[in-house]
């Protein structure tokens, strides 16, 4: 996070008892609107114990939410692992001094970029199981995967891109110098930077297939989603089981974010961001890479 | 293909597909634009308002989100957004939900792309705003929001061609959209699989490639010089 532009003077006491009258003004409102959902969550009996202790006894964690948490995180896991293998790849490609490769990868990255996860998804399972690729058990698995690979490794290319673009053209140059191809000298020199100054970006982009692999649910792929549904459904506490798997993954992902933040910081600190020159040197932008990856799920 | 376009209605799914872009735009427009300027006022309960609204909505998946609008707001809490008596109530209804949902989600991410566009502001103007005398919603509207949307517009667009594919999530709840009528073709026509993805692909992209392209233009054009 960067440092807020500062909007406002340090208050005066008639500021101050303005601030004072908003901040009450916020507060009530906002405990209002609490109480009235609150309200309406009762009226429709959500807030009584019989639809909460569920989540209290072990059988529905290890019947459902956990089984349904592993899903999540498999598909997650697994799609990060190859999206940044094919993520390295497209983005290599398209640095590439042979135009054709250039612009082939150039088109795969804009066409996945494009085009929506979820028609992917629907796309590759009935592919997979028009064709009988993979095993029943693991279709909905194989199709999640691959949709969410392909979207990611796309953005991922952009990224490689974005890093090896902003560190300075000397790098690149001294490579050469020494007499390095521009293959060699991509390999050894700027793509070692540019994933470091990635990381914290690539820590985001976890959190995008995280939420991403929610997706699953459409094609009936046990993830947490699912598995609240079907607690749901069995135990007639819908609201309650959204709300539980909803607190599950803003809390994972919260925590991602916050140690994307943390990378970012420590990496700035060893002066490794994108761009490898100090903040603000003249002339020089430094790559937002967090901002190319504002792209959302 | 001419025949696919007779047997399905593919235009009209695209145009609630545009619809829901639209509307769903509007409101995290208007959404986000308040929420951010919560978290950049002076008042410390607003700002704590406004960070938690972004870290819960940004955290969720979407497709939660929009499950949620029908099965927890309507079917569990009776939040009732068409006339009940319209013959196709189900369908309103479930279009504004989605609407909602779209509305919630992507305001987050609106708050963050105008912050990010606030930061652009150097803060010798609003220094200089300070010093002539206005208050802190005066900072804001004349000197600071003006220059900050203009900043914004990179990541505002992003945000859009996001919104814009994340309409597909809402076939979720039976939103008959372009992803909706690619489900039901995926069925009714598993022969033409291929045809049927290059199609609705190809319209996603004739969506999100003018867009992206306008947004690079209008950023480079509308930034404010320094």
């Amino acid at each position: 996070m960067s440092e807020q532009t500062v909007l406002f003077d340090a208050p005066g006491p008639r500021a101050l008892r303005r601030y004072r009258i908003v901040a009450g003004a916020g507060g009530a409102v906002s405990l209002l609107v609490l109480a009235w959902v609150l309200l309406k969550l009762g009226q429709k009996g959500n807030l009584s114990g019989a639809k909460w202790t569920p989540f209290l006894q072990p059988a529905t964690w290890t019947e459902y939410l956990v089984p349904g948490l592993v899903g999540t995180l498999k598909a997650a896991a697994i799609s990060i692992v190859l999206a940044g293998v094919l993520g390295l790849l497209l983005g290599a490609g398209r640095l590439s001094n042979v135009a054709p490769l250039r612009w082939v990868c150039s088109v795969v990255v804009e066409f996945f970029r494009a085009v929506p996860v979820l028609l992917m998804m629907l796309f590759t399972f009935a592919l997979y199981s028009n064709n009988n690729m993979f095993p029943p058990s693991q279709l909905s698995l194989a199709a999640v995967v691959t949709a969410l690979t392909l979207y990611n490794g796309a953005v991922i290319a952009e990224l490689v891109r974005a890093g090896v673009g902003g560190l300075p053209a000397g790098q690149r140059e001294a490579g050469l110098s020494v007499g390095l191809t521009e293959g060699q000298a991509l390999r050894a020199i700027l793509l070692p930077q540019a994933l470091t100054a990635m990381l914290p970006a690539l820590v985001g982009q976890l959190v995008v297939v995280l939420k991403d692999s929610a997706l699953g649910y459409v094609i009936t792929y046990e993830e947490l989603l699912n598995k609240a549904n079907q607690v749901g459904t069995s135990l007639q506490n819908i609201v309650p089981a959204f709300l539980v798997v909803a607190v599950l993954f803003i809390v994972i992902n919260y925590g991602l974010t916050r140690l994307a933040g943390l990378l970012e910081r420590r990496l700035n600190r060893r002066g490794r961001t994108a761009g490898g020159a100090a903040p603000g040197a003249p002339g020089q932008e430094p790559v937002d890479l967090m901002r190319v990856n504002t792209e959302t799920g | 293909m001419a025949e696919l376009f007779r047997q399905f209605d593919i235009i009209g799914a695209f145009r609630t597909t545009i619809y829901l872009t639209i509307l769903s735009a509007i409101g995290s427009l208007l959404i986000g634009t308040v929420v951010a300027i919560m978290r950049v006022s002076p008042v410390r309960i607003l700002q704590l308002l406004g960070t938690s609204y972004v870290n819960v909505f940004r955290n969720t998946p979407l497709t939660l989100i929009v499950a949620f609008c029908n099965i927890g707001l309507f079917v569990n809490l009776g939040l009732r957004l068409a006339n009940p008596d319209s013959p196709t109530f189900l369908v309103d209804n479930n279009l504004r939900l989605a609407i909602l949902g779209l509305s919630v989600y992507h305001a987050a991410f609106v708050c963050e792309s105008l912050r990010s566009g606030i930061n652009t502001v150097p803060t010798g103007q609003a220094e200089a705003a300070r010093s002539i005398g206005l208050t802190f919603t005066q900072t804001l509207r004349h000197v600071v929001m003006p220059q900050a949307f203009r900043g914004a517009i990179a990541p505002l667009g992003n945000t859009l061609i996001a919104l814009t594919k994340n309409t597909t999530v809402v076939s979720v709840i039976g939103v008959a959209e372009a992803s909706y009528l690619m489900a039901d073709m995926i069925e009714q026509r598993p022969d033409v699989l291929y045809t049927t993805f290059a199609i609705i692909a190809l319209g996603f992209v004739i969506l999100t490639l003018p867009v992206g392209i306008v947004v690079t233009s209008l950023s480079r054009r509308l930034a404010v010089k320094r």
